[in-house]
């Protein structure tokens, strides 16, 4: 292991020389943690996540890490990162559908608990039938929890975000968690470009006393309110400790997107903004999209892409803005249920522009000829099917 | 730091609330309180919304007495009675989901551990028998597995108190609660001999029936915990509500059950032996 000396978080976030490595979604989180002077990781297995805490645990053998263990389960997993993080520690784990789903009690009340954690979501198939496939409908259990919901599209950002996302949590006016979320295996398990900072560099280790919420160590007088269980004493009370409480994390949330805008550039990125038809779409869908937009333009139709990276905060302004006059906006997606559909429709004023899909799911690749119906459908263009036998 | 953060900045003494003032003063911060002077200092816990006659909540008072170092203690508990009042003392109180204390308990001793090596911070989980032996059970037995260095209490009232009086696992075989309106199936679950068979190095079981007991108790758990591994203290912890015990016969009852099957039982490793014969033989060391 190489000395790794800390470095200011703008020099290794946006300035540090990078370089270009060839590996996996999985590999690319794993060495934003390795970069992010993390004090506990807590693991447990599931497919496909397991691949990200194997290399974790490879980091902490090798020095990189303070503590880290493997978990009796995800429930237990994300209650001993809430422990370690009001202990003051920088902490990360990493989760997959039916693994997220269980410990999703703990990681709903990490935002209350004012926990500054970063936690990987890859993604996999929720509910019955049972399969390890890849498909994002679990974060739409995540949209309503309070923290930071991130999607990544590709390795790089895989990366980005994870760095990231230490530093944009632990800032005093953010201070809630932030979800880096991916597709499983089709980003996690393939190999991608990825431009990294220098291995012999870190963050500056979490300051817990630069805090809105003090951690609960003993050194410093602990924040009463929320360690107690406010809602004992009275129903007026708790109905307005808990009320001020959650404005507080949602107005939390939001005071996120100047730390998107400077550490990820945006919580957007747009191709072609002059576009008649735009594609909206996240994660592994938005490289698909990209795909489309190249296909439309080499067929001369006036296509364009919104890569959304922030789920939450949700960029309403800007998506409203750059789809101010779409035609048509196609959203396709990797779930039944069509959750960033439901939130461009609400964020634009004229939401029956909004074609919900093509929705692929069950862990379904999204051919990009999918993409192209919808937006022949939208340009009122009629193609003859070829049926090939 | 421990005494540094309850002291009060010179000059600041009249603005204190008077309950703050006192405790500092007069009551256990940087002291050794023998638990026969209860009312005589200033207690760690005193108001609270706990049933009047609570026998839990006369243990928990004993309990903050107890504490070998409260300026340096941290209390985890969950959704149950006791935290009714834990919430409520002068010893910083964490407070998560139903069941979640010795998950969260690993992961802030270890973190304490990381952050502060050369300094003693006792963690000490009191969660109802429910929380810790049905709901919480796996995170219960796997903290004792993986050997985390923090002390358990579990409150046993045999009943979810706080929601009304259901089942728990530990309610004994045969009564009627709610949710078991055929009297439960099973046998109240042998706790003790899990903590022992999955790697506690000190255990007891007890009956509040004389404080000074309880203290040495509790005072040995949370030293054993903070050299050794983990500790547990079974506690009986009656309810007076669910079971219809009247206030007055609380006592009784928990000297009847101390007969039956509470008798006071204590079980520790040959190294924590060894450990309490070398400081409880000069007193002075204990005041770590
Ligand atoms: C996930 C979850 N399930 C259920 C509950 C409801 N609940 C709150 S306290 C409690 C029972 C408490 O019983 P016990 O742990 O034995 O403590 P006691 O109140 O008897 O002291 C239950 C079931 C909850 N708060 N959270
Ligand atoms: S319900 Fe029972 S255990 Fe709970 S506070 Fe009242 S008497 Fe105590």
């Amino acid at each position: 292991m190489p000395e790794q000396r800390v470095v200011d978080a703008d020099y290794l976030l946006l300035e540090a020389p990078r370089e270009r490595k060839f590996i996996t979604g999985a590999q690319a989180m794993a060495e934003a943690v390795k970069r992010a002077n993390v004090d506990v990781a807590i693991a447990y297995p599931i497919t496909p996540q397991s691949e990200v805490m194997h290399l974790v645990g490879d980091i902490w053998a090798q020095g990189y890490i303070k503590d880290y263990y493997r978990a009796e389960e995800e429930y237990g997993a994300m209650s001993a990162i809430a422990g370690a993080v009001r202990g003051g520690a920088r902490a990360f784990s990493a989760t997959s559908g039916p693994g997220l789903l269980r410990g999703l009690e703990a990681i709903a009340s990490w935002p209350g608990h004012r926990i500054p954690a970063v936690l990987g979501v890859l993604t996999r198939v929720v509910n019955a039938p049972l399969s390890i496939q890849p498909d994002n409908v679990e974060i739409s259990y995540l949209l309503n929890c309070g923290m930071v919901v991130l999607h990544a599209e590709n390795q790089q950002d895989v990366f980005d975000f994870t760095l990231a996302s230490f530093i944009i949590s632990e800032m005093v006016d953010v201070y809630i968690p932030i979800a880096v979320c991916t597709e499983g295996f089709f980003v996690t398990h393939a190999k991608g470009y990825v431009n990294m900072t220098p291995e012999d560099m870190k963050l500056p280790p979490r300051d817990p006393y630069k805090a809105p919420v003090p951690p609960t160590d003993c050194e410093i007088p602990p924040a009463r309110i929320q360690r107690d269980a406010p809602v004992q004493k009275s129903n007026f009370m708790s109905y307005l400790i808990h009320a001020v409480w959650q404005q507080e994390i949602w107005a939390s949330n939001i005071r996120a997107m100047k730390y998107i805008y400077k550490y990820l550039g945006g919580p957007i990125e747009v191709i072609n903004p002059d576009a008649e038809v735009f594609v909206v779409a996240s994660g592994c869908a938005a490289a698909q999209g990209r795909e489309a937009v190249r296909y439309a333009q080499l067929e001369g139709l006036n296509v364009g892409l919104v890569k959304v990276k922030s789920i939450r905060p949700f960029p309403e302004k800007e998506i409203r803005q750059v789809l101010s006059k779409a035609k048509a906006i196609i959203v396709p997606e990797h779930n039944i249920v069509g959750w960033l559909a439901k939130e461009v429709k609400a964020a634009i004023p004229n939401s029956d522009s909004v074609i919900g899909g093509p929705r692929v799911y069950g862990g379904m690749t999204l051919p990009v000829e999918l993409i192209m119906e919808k937006i022949y459908q939208a340009l009122g263009i009629k193609k003859e099917k070829k049926v090939v036998v | 730091m421990g005494l540094e953060y309850v002291r009060i900045s010179p000059g600041f003494e009249k603005y204190m609330p008077k309950d703050y003032v006192d405790l500092v003063q007069y009551g256990q911060f940087g002291k050794e309180i023998d638990v026969q002077q209860l009312g005589q200092f200033k207690e760690l816990v005193e108001e609270h919304p706990m049933c009047a006659g609570c026998f839990m909540a006369y243990f928990i008072r004993v309990f903050y007495a107890a504490l070998p170092k409260p300026e340096d203690t941290i209390v985890i508990g969950t959704a149950g009675c006791a935290r009714l009042s834990l919430s409520q003392a002068a010893v910083p109180f964490i407070y998560g989901n139903y069941g979640d204390t010795n998950a969260v308990a690993s992961g802030l001793k270890r973190a304490l551990s990381i952050r502060f090596p050369d300094k003693e911070k006792d963690v000490v989980v009191i969660a109802g028998d429910g929380g810790l032996i049905d709901i919480g059970f796996g995170m219960t037995m796997h903290s004792w597995f993986r050997r985390e260095k923090f002390t358990t209490i579990m409150v046993d009232n045999e009943v979810y108190g706080n929601t009304g009086g259901q089942e728990s696992g530990m309610s004994p075989k045969g009564v009627q609660l709610k949710m078991a309106p055929k009297g439960k199936q099973f046998d109240k679950i042998n706790a003790v001999e899990l903590a022992k068979t999955a790697g506690c190095v000190y255990v007891a079981k007890l009956s509040p029936t004389n404080p000074k007991r309880i203290a040495k108790t509790v005072r040995r758990a949370i030293l054993a915990a903070r050299h050794f591994g983990p500790t547990f203290i079974h506690a009986y912890t009656s309810c007076n509500i669910e079971y219809s015990i009247p206030t007055e016969k609380v006592l009784e009852d928990a000297r009847k059950r101390e007969k039956q099957d509470f008798g006071f039982y204590e079980w520790m490793t040959e190294e924590v032996k060894e450990f309490f014969e070398e400081i409880e033989r000069k007193p002075e060391e204990v005041k770590a």
